[in-house]
């Protein structure tokens, strides 16, 4: 049972966050909690402190809408919380799309669709912030807030708490894409609202660190991590994983059996020194 | 194999091809993302919630975040869920299944983070005013509303939650009888809210009387049509001026032009 915890310690606090919010997120709705309410695209904590999503504010502010007091104290509220903790915080401990990628991710490993498929990868991680970009210039253009009327996650979450139409189909289609099609291929390669979590996640104060000298290069850290590029400095350097794409999930550190990789507080004094090296990877 | 597959490509050419490529896909993927949101923004037939933005800018401005529906005590308001047709993720409601009950505080409104439903214009006076609202427009069908068959029914006039004055009763002699009254509803634009009491109320199979759009509802006769008899209508034509044009014929008098044109015969 200790090994079980402490093996899988953050990912069943992560699974508790994701479906502890969704709950709350429901019972407002359902049966009128106050706790939160409203859905990821924009929330009320209290019936007091609003939330919204940075990425739709973007979008109605190109789009040509007059941005409201209320939305942009929300935006702000949202955009210090995930610049402190670690931007893409957000895709592992709050999206619920995170579960079915996961599961995605961990049925490819069992089937080990790896060997059937070839190395050609179809889609980069850069793709992202192209989308990202891509929805403002549509989003400007139509005159409409253009991932908001595709995005999967606000369908998925929107779905959950208010009623799911058709919106299944958005789960199948993102589980069979990074089943078949590309490893951790939407939240790792096409999400733009991941791409703006990476962004903002370049300032966070909370950061995986990795000790180079108790590293033994078992490499586990690399397979059950999402954003491998973010791992680098593994057996290479003493230095906390400093891109912004890191989710911090903390899978990396469950898995390490020799203590080589850790949370902690960033260090800003010494990022300034041995962060330079470390941009968004390509 | 021609000469130039066998060359490794130069940096130059290389980083040009990749930012063509790029440009390229961006545009490939920016119009299909285009037309599909222009496809699915594009329908009309939608009651919002009180106080909305005209069409065209609530859906830049509506954050689909569902505190509306949440604040509604009646479950009037639904969020379009995929396969509904609709905008997905925007409020809307069907007066048939819950018509809007009217609350005078009107909680779906103030709560909206963004202003896409409009606080000031559903307010009188800087006090909230449930009779501004101007979700639509009732629409009676007199072919099947049974009081215009000569059945009495007042089933939409006595629903309405502003008796009286949003749907009043026409009477008029019934004369394939010659001796009953019509008791024919009448809509007024002007006092309607489009809550849609009257569509729940209706008798009929299918409601006779039906809440749409204003956009949708309402014609429009054109600023060149005024109202000599009102007076503040017929002031918009005080400082006109005559616009004369001259032609061949103009310069000629009445008779002339008919008799002496020379081009009659």
């Amino acid at each position: 049972m200790k090994t079980v915890w402490n093996n899988y310690r953050y990912l069943i606090l992560r699974r508790m966050t994701q479906v502890g919010l969704l709950v709350l997120y429901f019972g407002a709705n359902a049966w009128g909690w106050t706790l939160l309410q409203g859905n990821l695209s924009s929330s009320l904590i209290l019936g007091v402190v609003p939330m919204s999503d940075p990425y739709a504010a973007l979008q109605m502010l190109v789009a040509g809408a007059a941005l409201a007091m209320d939305l942009l104290i929300g935006v702000a509220v949202v955009t210090v919380f995930y610049m402190l903790i670690g931007g893409r915080a957000f895709c592992s401990w709050v999206c619920p799309i995170n579960m079915v990628t996961d599961a995605a991710a961990l049925m490819r490993e069992k089937l080990e669709v790896n060997r059937v498929q070839n190395g050609k990868v179809p889609v980069k991680r850069v793709t992202r912030y192209w989308v990202l970009g891509l929805g403002l210039v549509v989003s400007a253009l139509m005159g409409v807030t253009a991932f908001e009327f595709v995005s999967p996650i606000s369908m998925v979450h929107r779905g959950l708490v208010f009623g799911m139409g058709f919106g299944w189909a958005a789960i199948v289609v993102i589980f069979l894409f990074d089943l078949f099609v590309l490893k951790n291929g939407w939240c790792g390669h096409v999400c733009p609202l991941g791409g703006m979590y990476s962004l903002l996640g370049k300032f966070s104060l909370i950061r995986v660190h990795h000790d180079e000298a108790a590293c033994t290069l078992c490499m586990k850290c690399k397979d059950v991590c999402p954003e491998v590029q973010v791992l680098h400095m593994i057996g290479k350097e003493s230095i906390p994983v400093l891109s912004g794409e890191c989710t911090n999930c903390a899978r990396c550190i469950e898995v390490c059996d020799d203590d080589a990789l850790e949370f902690s507080i960033r260090n800003l004094a010494n990022n300034n020194n041995r962060g330079a090296s470390d941009e968004i990877s390509k | 194999m021609s000469k130039s597959s066998r060359e490794p490509l130069s940096d130059r050419r290389k980083f040009i091809l990749n930012m063509a490529r790029g440009a390229g896909l961006a545009t490939l993927g920016g119009f299909v993302w285009s037309a599909y949101v222009d496809e699915v923004t594009a329908s009309t037939l939608l009651l919002r919630p009180p106080g909305a933005l005209v069409e065209e800018d609530f859906l830049k401005t509506c954050i689909k975040c569902g505190l509306c529906v949440e604040a509604c005590p009646f479950d009037t308001l639904v969020l379009a869920a995929p396969g509904d047709h609709k905008p997905v993720g925007t409020p809307f409601f069907t007066p048939r299944d819950v018509p809007c009950y009217m609350c005078e505080d009107i909680p779906c409104v103030p709560v909206c983070p963004t202003g896409a439903l409009d606080e000031e214009s559903v307010s009188k006076g800087g006090v909230l005013d449930i009779r501004e609202m101007d979700m639509g427009l009732a629409v009676i069908d007199q072919e099947s509303c049974i009081a215009f068959w000569g059945i009495q029914c007042d089933a939409c006039y006595r629903a309405c939650p502003i008796l009286g004055e949003a749907i009043t009763i026409e009477y008029a002699k019934n004369e394939r009888t010659g001796k009953h009254a019509f008791m024919k509803p009448v809509v007024h634009g002007d006092v309607c809210t489009g809550c849609g009491m009257c569509e729940l109320a209706c008798v009929t199979e299918k409601a006779s009387i039906f809440v749409l759009p204003r956009e949708v509802s309402t014609g429009k006769a054109g600023a060149h049509y005024i109202k000599g008899w009102d007076k503040a209508d017929d002031a918009r034509v005080k400082d006109a001026k005559a616009i004369n044009t001259k032609t061949r014929l103009s310069e000629q008098s009445a008779m002339d032009s008919l008799n002496d044109s020379g081009d009659l015969y």
